[in-house]
């Protein structure tokens, strides 16, 4: 008798066609999508070279998108572009992502639907894990693994193990996705889902919008987790509906599913949090923070706060209000469709008269590379994933991890706070 | 296959971001790039390390970015082996694909010493301690990983398969 299987663990069954698999088991799976970016990509190419097959498995099933270091912040970079622009021509890539309609990676492929319900996905880049918002396996691997999985479109996997945390309640005003996630990361640490699938469920994510849950998700990687996954519920229907032609499969948990352990989280008491330096982990809310912590610099974008959910917020908090003298606010809509959105919208005539620049939509200063690194001894408020020694320039600088309600408030007093009732 | 070398220890949670920062991600080429390997956390790593000595780190090794870059790195500066309590996931998963030898052993993490020399026998999974002589046993490798590493590396695993 075959014990009951996690969301996590079925897709993956399914996609290795067995009947069950457990926790622990190797299995090879067949991959619905590969992804790199303009830093991974050169290096899967190189590695792609050494192989005997030459050509790509599926055209259609292969997303190349320039997100890191462009429009190209130095020759280096343009030469790492211009690779994979090479090789999307030579093997007629479908899904090539360049400048103009290129968007950061984990907010473009949802919102082109090329991730949906049901699909096995790995990308070379860790926040991969983000699709699992929409009921997807997607987990972030090495160059050598997308390179192997372009050429075969199979990928090796050990079949995590699973976390479930149990979300109950209605969360507060400005309690987002990346304060339920922050906190989740406080709680376990950065290395408490090692290995394992982070299985979310629970009454409580109706209440999360489909922006919240891509941050949740996304920030599993900051837990050590494998993969974080949603299940399908109307909103993700929706969301499909909208955004995706493809056909999608939803996949449940069994009743007596295995977890190894089991949180359950009231998000009616959740307040907004705050990760210090130097890992995601070091987490306190803004009202434990008894200190004034200046900041120089806030951020708001990234893979994990891009969306328009997180424009809006911010553009309520900033209208009509100025940026803190000495604080620089850079502001990045995640993809051309978002940043049109918000165009739309008049958001990013508020960020403008604010005081705040608004960038294309780049990578660029999560992780240091461009776009607002920061020198010795400064400070920055960051609605980012990571704030790991140096991560955003000088070695002695720091980030600050956050929602954008928070960053957004703390631009404004120029030191870490957040919004007032 | 056989590890002997000096072994130079660090903490928990080494992240991809101080074993390779990102702004020298632009770089292709692997020795260039492994002049900078460590380059946050240890500012002497590339002067002091030598062909077949050790790192020693404690859990969740490797954790942050997926860049294949960091055990590149840690390869071409002449690194033999990482000894670890854990290793973060993709760090795990890239440095069997690239054919650099890593070992979770929590003992042997806590009790190695900075500048203690250090044997690592791969096949058998032991780790000796020269200067403090002791031994300890590292958990071995699934039987599929280790003809990834055999193969030295997943590219080549897969060519023999074909």
């Amino acid at each position: 008798m075959s014990k009951g299987m996690t969301m996590t663990q079925k897709i993956l069954a399914d996609h290795a066609h067995l009947p069950f698999v457990e926790a622990g088991q190797l299995i090879e799976a067949d991959l619905d999508l590969v992804l790199g970016n303009d830093i991974t990509t050169p290096v899967a190419i190189r590695e792609m070279d050494k192989m005997q097959t030459g050509g790509v498995f599926d055209k259609d099933k292969i997303a190349l998108v320039m997100d890191h270091f462009v429009p190209n912040k130095d020759i280096k970079s343009a030469q790492n572009c211009k690779c994979v622009r090479e090789f999307s021509i030579k093997h007629e890539i479908s899904h090539y992502y360049d400048v103009g309609k290129m968007g950061i990676e984990h907010a473009l492929l949802p919102e082109q639907g090329l991730t949906v319900a049901g699909d096995v996905i790995i990308g070379a880049d860790s926040h991969t894990c983000t699709y699992g918002a929409l009921g997807a396996f997607s987990t972030g691997v090495g160059s050598t693994d997308m390179a192997a999985g372009m050429a075969t479109g199979k990928a090796w996997f050990k079949v995590p193990g699973a976390i479930r945390f149990n979300l109950t309640g209605i969360p507060g005003k400005w309690v987002s996705g990346k304060d339920v996630i922050l906190h989740i990361i406080g709680m376990i640490g950065v290395d408490g889902a090692l290995y394992k699938s982070m299985e979310f469920t629970g009454d409580g994510i109706r209440y999360l919008s489909m922006d919240d849950r891509f941050t949740i998700a996304n920030m599993a990687i900051e837990a050590g987790g494998k993969n974080g996954i949603f299940p399908v519920d109307d909103l993700t229907r929706e969301y499909l509906k909208e955004h995706s032609k493809r056909e999608y499969k939803e996949y449940e948990a069994d009743a007596d599913a295995v977890y190894e352990e089991e949180y359950t989280i009231d998000l009616s008491a959740l307040r907004p949090t705050v990760a210090f330096p130097h890992l995601p982990e070091n987490t306190k809310t803004v009202d434990e923070i008894k200190e004034k912590i200046k900041v120089d610099q806030a951020v708001i974008g990234s893979c994990t706060n891009g969306r328009m959910d997180d424009l809006r917020i911010a553009a309520m908090l900033l209208n009509g209000k100025k940026v803190a003298d000495h604080v620089r606010l850079i502001i990045i809509p995640a993809t051309q469709e978002i940043y049109l959105q918000a165009m739309k919208e008049g958001l990013l005539k508020t960020f403008i008269e604010a005081g705040a620049i608004v960038s294309t939509p780049t990578c660029g200063p999560c992780l240091g590379g461009y776009m607002g690194v920061m020198a010795e001894g400064e400070r920055c408020i960051s609605t980012t994933n990571r704030n790991f020694v140096g991560r955003m320039g000088h070695v002695d600088s720091e980030v600050y991890l956050a929602s954008p309600a928070v960053a957004a408030a703390s631009a404004i007093a120029g030191y870490i706070t957040q919004p007032k009732e | 296959m056989k590890a002997n070398g000096t072994a130079y220890k660090y903490g928990d949670n080494v992240d991809t971001d101080v074993i390779i920062p990102a702004r020298y991600l632009a770089i292709q080429d692997v020795k260039e790039l492994s002049t900078h390997a460590m380059e946050d956390i240890d500012t002497e790593f590339v002067k002091k390390i030598k062909p077949g000595d050790l790192v020693v780190g404690g859990k969740n090794f490797g954790c942050g970015s997926s860049r294949e870059h960091a055990p590149i790195v840690l390869k071409a500066s002449g690194v033999s082996c990482v000894i670890a309590k854990t290793f973060a996931r993709i760090f795990y998963r890239n440095a069997i694909n690239i054919g650099l030898a890593i070992i979770e052993c929590p003992e042997a993490a806590d009790a190695i010493e900075d500048g203690d020399t250090v044997e690592v026998d791969f096949d058998s999974g032991m780790i000796k301690d020269v200067t403090k002589d002791q031994t300890f046993k590292g958990q071995p490798f699934p039987e599929f990983m280790q003809k990834i590493i055999e193969s030295e590396g997943l590219i080549n695993y897969i060519n023999k398969k074909q």
